[in-house]
């Protein structure tokens, strides 16, 4: 522990001196969670549609109306030729295309089936599933109608509700827990916590300490009596200090901006907050091992950032991923922390429902620690 | 301290890094209040050996202690008592000098009456006072260099190692800080210092060679210019000055009883038969006339560059 007071004081110097430093810890995130939180929204709206009528009577129109009805579908044009349909989506201005050929009303006054071609644009895999599903859900709706009248009018009826009405045979009763209104912020925003933490820590400490390398202070210290754990505690613990205050920060814009509540208790969100800010800061520690200039340093931060944001869970359901994938997920403490995150925040988690996360990240932070630790005081010697 | 009273001391000092000898049997004796320069061109084993010296680096061999501790033994009480200062600044720039003094002060448990004492006392030795609000990074190569050594003083070490102090700073200057040195040399404080300048190296007191690894020689410069082997038996050295020193070196290398010929700038040191005056050697050089010759002492170059070249000899 020798010297640890003296370089804790002066990192404190360090950071009162570069206000950049604070100005990265804490009004960097805010800007990120508001421009995040309010930029990534996942519902799915107002597709820009084109419509190629080739039938103009009632039943047509009723779809197109349906379909507007929606708000998933925008018509931004209507064409008369083939031609133009598929210059409308070749060229981007639309995303989906509607044909409806000419024999449409026909087919159906026939009780034939009858076809309407819906071109999806799949460039945009979200976009492109949700027109789909949208699309056959109102396909299967408009049918069912035209079903119960037909049946009505034979007096037989598939199913019947409680009133005695006809209704389709199964009714699917869902109910949304914990996000009722499906808002996008309340998934989002707590799995940023997790991302904004890491990388304002990451960049840090690793800076930290590879600057004095670069600038040669480090070996100078390593000339006086300082003790290695009073180098990397002294060095550490302010980083600590402000990643908590920017941890309250965050969590505060969350509540108060985004009206994502804390259903969960505060004190183990701040507890286990804690467990993955040392995780977190064994990393930086690790990189500063390894790199030997600070551009190093930002390139490997880089390195260890980018699974952390795609295959933690924070932007794409790790259940989605294939399976190799998958394994890996588990090998980055932030896919553990986001659980907690979301857990604790949005289902109102206890320790006990999060034991296996927490169980993980403790494990990571082991291993993390200890092997940057152990390269930290091979270098010294 | 040893039985001689030296501060440093080696006895057969090595270092590998794998295949490589960085440091190939260093011995060398450094007594009390003396400025022991130490040369060598760049990657020759200069840093490495002071590294060990100082306890940063554990020797693959030998033995060395500083103040009589021995470096394998208890490298931090050895880090205790001495100051290092590197060729690279290597303070904080964004602390002021106040700030810098402070901190090592703390890293070496100074108590606060202590720490007053120190600091009031190496900014008198180092004038660095005058700047106590600057920060360091705001500071010329001079008076950054005088700071580093405020810093390497500040906990009143016995001993100091200067890694190439004069490096880069200007000619004032680097005479300001040899008078520093001189200084401390009077105090009592013992200095190892490296160095790249041949003028630097013969106000030392005592200096070093090294050379691929190995330390060719060690000891009081009068010594090392008076050994047997630097100037041998039946042969003189001389100075010869001639309009071109070019051609005057060609000429004096196809001579009968010419040892060894070097330009030095515009003259020429070279190593005679004893049969040869400074007339004779001065016309033969300079058939038209204009050279002139005298006898001389061998300078430190002279020895360093001999040494060089009998060790290369001896590997073929």
């Amino acid at each position: 522990m020798n010297g640890f007071w003296a370089i804790l004081l002066k990192e404190f110097s360090h950071l009162r001196r570069e206000r950049m430093t604070i100005f990265f810890a804490l009004v960097v995130p805010s800007m990120q969670l508001i421009i995040f939180g309010y930029a990534i929204r996942v519902k799915i709206e107002h597709i820009p549609t084109v419509l190629l009528d080739l039938d103009g009577r009632q039943e047509s129109r009723r779809l197109v109306e349906a379909m507007e009805a929606t708000r998933t579908f925008t018509v931004r044009a209507r064409v008369h030729d083939a031609e133009a349909f598929r210059r409308a989506l070749t060229s981007g201005r639309a995303k989906v295309g509607v044909l409806i050929p000419a024999d449409y009303s026909d087919r159906l006054l026939r009780r034939e089936q009858a076809d309407v071609q819906v071109l999806v644009d799949g460039s945009d895999s979200q976009v492109a599933t949700t027109a789909q599903n949208v699309m056959s859900l109102l396909a299967l709706n408009l049918s069912m109608q035209r079903g119960r009248s037909v049946g009505e009018s034979l007096q037989v009826a598939v199913a019947r509700d409680a009133r005695g009405r006809p209704a389709i045979p199964i009714d699917a009763r869902t109910r949304l827990l914990f996000n009722p209104a499906l808002e996008s912020a309340h998934f989002f925003v707590p799995g940023l916590v997790a991302i904004i933490l890491q990388l304002v820590l990451l960049f840090l400490t690793s800076f930290s300490i590879v600057r004095e390398r670069e600038s040669g202070t480090l070996e100078q210290l390593f000339v006086t009596p300082v003790g290695r754990l009073g180098l990397m505690l002294g060095k550490l613990i302010p980083y600590t200090l402000l990643a908590l205050a920017e941890l309250l920060l965050v969590l505060v814009l969350m509540v108060g901006l985004f009206d994502v509540p804390i259903r969960g208790d505060v004190g183990l969100l701040i507890g286990l907050s804690g467990l993955f800010i040392v995780t977190v800061l064994g990393l930086g520690l690790f990189i500063s091992t390894v790199a030997a200039t600070q551009l190093q340093a930002v390139q490997m931060s880089y390195l260890v950032m980018l699974p952390s944001v795609l295959l933690s869970g924070f932007m794409f359901p790790r259940s989605e991923m294939p399976l190799p994938i998958y394994w890996l997920s588990w090998a980055i403490p932030v896919t553990y922390y986001v659980e907690i995150l979301r857990g604790v925040i949005l289902r109102g988690a206890d320790l006990r429902d999060l034991m296996p996360f927490v169980g993980g990240l403790a494990a990571c932070s082991v291993v993390i620690l200890s092997l940057s630790v152990a390269r930290f005081r091979k270098q010294i010697d | 301290m040893d039985a001689t009273g030296a501060v440093i001391c080696a006895d057969g000092l090595t270092r590998r890094f794998g295949p490589v000898l960085a440091v190939d049997r260093a011995t060398l004796s450094v007594p009390r209040a003396a400025i022991y320069g130490l040369l060598g061109p760049n990657g020759s084993g200069k840093s490495t050996l002071i590294r060990m010296l100082c306890g940063v680096l554990r020797p693959s061999g030998g033995a060395a202690a500083v103040v009589g501790i021995d470096v394998r033994r208890d490298p931090e009480a050895i880090k205790r008592r001495i100051g290092y200062m590197s060729q690279r600044f290597s303070l904080y720039g964004d602390l002021t000098v106040m700030e810098n003094l402070r901190f090592y002060g703390r890293i070496y448990g100074l108590s606060a009456a202590r720490q007053r004492d120190r600091e009031e006392a190496v900014l008198h030795l180092t004038g660095v006072g005058a700047y106590a609000e600057r920060f360091a990074g705001q500071l010329s190569g001079g008076w950054k260099q005088r700071l580093a050594l405020a810093c390497a003083l500040i906990h009143e070490p016995e001993v100091i190692f200067l890694d190439e102090p004069t490096a880069g700073i200007d000619p004032v200057a680097r005479r300001d800080l040899w008078d520093l040195l001189f200084e401390l040399s009077h105090r009592g404080v013992t200095m190892l210092v490296t160095t790249h300048y041949m003028d630097e190296a013969e106000r030392c007191t005592h200096v070093g060679y090294i050379h691929t690894g190995r330390l060719l020689v060690s000891g009081e410069p009068g010594a090392l210019k008076a050994r047997s082997d630097v100037t041998p038996a039946g042969t003189r050295r001389f100075e010869v000055t001639a309009p071109r020193a070019a051609d005057a070196l060609a000429r004096a290398r196809a001579l009968p009883g010419l040892r060894d010929a070097t330009l030095f700038g515009t003259a020429l040191h070279v190593l005679m038969d004893a049969g040869w005056t400074a007339e004779a050697l001065a016309s033969a050089v300079s058939p038209e006339g204009g050279a002139s010759a005298r006898p001389i002492e061998p300078s430190l170059e002279d020895v360093f560059v001999w040494m060089s070249r009998s060790l290369e000899e001896q590997r073929g």
